[in-house]
């Protein structure tokens, strides 16, 4: 009982050298793999992308086999399955308590949280990217089968708009996991931001003219809903309109979600 | 050094920790005790940072844990075996925490093999561990970082007395090595097993603490006699307090010296003069924590 400061194994400080974004980083990536729950919905996004494209192939006429209709029927899935990703890196750490061992490893909230953000986009990125060329894929086996010219009526502009569109997207699920903090109530919250919030606008839009005229600068959706549609250059007000309502409904929230991880208590 | 400095934590009005200041030194074991709900946990959880002090500080070797560039590598800790993901593997959790502080991961296997879990249990998820087996997992997930000082919250719930002995092994070599334990229960006979230093606490506040000697001669001495009336009589004329325990011995918060004299100035024959000990400590935990305790607590 009297064992004070014997032999002391030779430590050295400077072992300790602080933890890089990139480690972190990369430690969130591997984090978004390593359950069955997570590898498949990783899996999910490449089968979703298979899935919609032989769909697209046997069930669409013939004359509707071009890029464009490929990219559509991939980027919908996707902007289900990228926002859950993104949520559940978040929400995990609460919902099933490792954010105990993970904020006391890294006691810096905001650079774990930074090095999910980090890890979420580039999952998002890679996933489009895979996508768009599964759907490239698609379109040469189906106008091959169908014995039609490949049309490719997507420009590398309209390509790009879709995959920020797909990244708003999972950022925005991404600030309802830091927001909410439990999965079951951000996936909750999440189908109400995306789909059930949309028929309330129309609605409100048809019966309200003011609402009509100014929709695109308070309907999220609606706002973006010009990344989606391969239809040309966006213009100057759409690209206002994304990023008031991004403004709103994405970077605020975030703050205040952003600034309740770094103060509340991790039970 | 793990050091607190009258920290405090506020819940509205209500104190659950009120100007807790301990310190765990290097090459001991120090125990804090407490019944349950006591603001033991909560004092943990503000060193680590995982909750903000009202007031009053805590660090490690002088500095804040939040300043530690990388913590795991400096401080092991263990709060809750529970608060695992339920869907890794538990070799995949420990591979997280080695990765997290760039370490081989090499380090997984010998981690695993320290804490008794094979290589078939380092497969299982951990949704499928006992508490004892999760608990093993969070030792081995603190230990991974071969840190210089541990912080374990009840680590031995959930463990069978083998494992006990196995935890308590582990913590002596490695208090005995010159680390830093700092561990917390709400039974004493467990802690006062391994601990060599006590920090009692009771409401939030710290009600005793000192080594576990110190604490041991402070919990009194017992004395036996055929002649029991008149040592008491004795004592009652040296106005030192005694009380009969139920197996016919004295009681009484004086110490061996005094008691002896009393009973030599009383003629009175002893048969049995010794300190209270355990069953002391265990007394002194009681009635130190009884005015604090729960109504009609069960722990």
């Amino acid at each position: 009982m009297t064992a004070t400061t014997v032999d002391r194994a030779p430590r050295a400080r400077v072992l300790a050298d602080p933890v890089p974004l990139s480690r972190l980083t990369a430690v969130e990536l591997r984090k978004m793999f390593d359950t069955r729950s997570g590898f498949w919905l990783m899996a999910s996004i490449v089968i979703s992308a298979l899935i919609a494209t032989i769909a697209l192939i046997v069930f669409a006429p013939d004359d509707e086999l071009t890029y464009a209709s490929f990219g559509k029927a991939i980027a919908y899935p996707m902007l289900v399955i990228l926002p859950m990703i993104a949520l559940l890196s978040v929400t995990s750490e609460w919902s099933q308590r490792s954010g105990l061992t993970t904020f006391t490893l890294i006691p810096h909230r905001g650079r774990v949280i930074t090095a999910k953000a980090v890890a979420s986009i580039s999952i998002g990125v890679a996933s489009m990217v895979l996508a768009l060329a599964i759907g490239a894929l698609g379109n040469l086996v189906g106008t091959a089968i169908t014995g039609t010219p490949a049309v490719w009526d997507v420009s590398l502009a309209e390509s790009s708009y879709i995959v920020l569109g797909n990244l708003l997207g999972l950022m925005s699920g991404f600030m309802l996991g830091v927001l909410i903090r439990s999965s079951p109530g951000a996936i909750v919250a999440y189908f109400v931001y995306t789909f059930a919030l949309t028929p309330l606008f129309i609605l409100l839009a048809n019966s309200q003219a003011w609402f009509h005229d100014s929709r695109a600068w308070i309907d999220v959706n609606f706002a973006q809903a010009p990344l989606f549609m391969f239809d040309g250059a966006v213009t100057g007000e759409q690209w206002a309109n994304i990023g008031f309502t991004g403004a709103f409904w994405l970077v605020i929230p975030l703050a205040v979600g952003l600034r309740q991880v770094l103060r509340t208590e991790v039970t | 050094m793990i050091t607190t400095n009258e920290l405090t934590k506020a819940y509205g009005g209500h104190l659950t920790v009120d100007r807790v200041s301990l310190q765990a030194r290097p090459g001991r074991v120090t125990g804090f005790l407490g019944p349950n709900g006591a603001g033991k946990s909560t004092t943990l959880r503000m060193v680590v940072g995982l909750t903000r002090p009202t007031s009053g500080t805590a660090t490690i070797d002088g500095r804040r844990f939040v300043d530690l560039p990388n913590a795991g590598r400096e401080v092991g800790v263990l709060l809750d075996a529970a608060a695992q993901h339920a869907g890794r593997t538990g070799r995949e959790v420990l591979t997280i925490a080695a990765r997290t502080m760039g370490l081989p991961t090499d380090r997984v296997d010998r981690m695993l093999d320290l804490v008794s879990l094979t290589g078939a249990e380092g497969e299982r998820r951990v949704r499928n561990y006992s508490l004892g087996m999760r608990q093993r997992l969070g030792i081995a997930t603190a230990l991974v970082g071969e840190p210089q000082a541990l912080i374990l919250d009840e680590p031995a719930n959930g463990l069978d007395p083998a494992g006990i002995r196995w935890m308590r092994d582990l913590l002596r070599g490695y208090a005995d090595r010159g680390g830093t334990v700092l561990l917390s229960s709400h039974l004493l006979h467990e802690i006062e097993i391994i601990a060599d230093d006590l920090v009692v606490i009771g409401n939030g506040r710290i009600v005793a603490q000192g080594t576990k000697t110190e604490l041991l001669q402070a919990a009194g001495t017992v004395v036996r006699t055929p002649d029991l009336a008149a040592l008491e009589a004795a004592m009652r004329t040296a106005g030192v307090r005694a009380t009969r325990s139920g197996d016919g011995a004295l009681r009484t918060e004086a110490d061996l010296g005094l008691v002896g004299e009393i009973a030599r100035k009383a003629g009175v024959a002893l048969t049995e003069l010794r300190t209270a000990d355990a069953a002391g400590l265990e007394e002194m935990f009681l009635e130190l924590t009884a005015t604090t305790q729960r109504e009609g607590a069960a722990a």
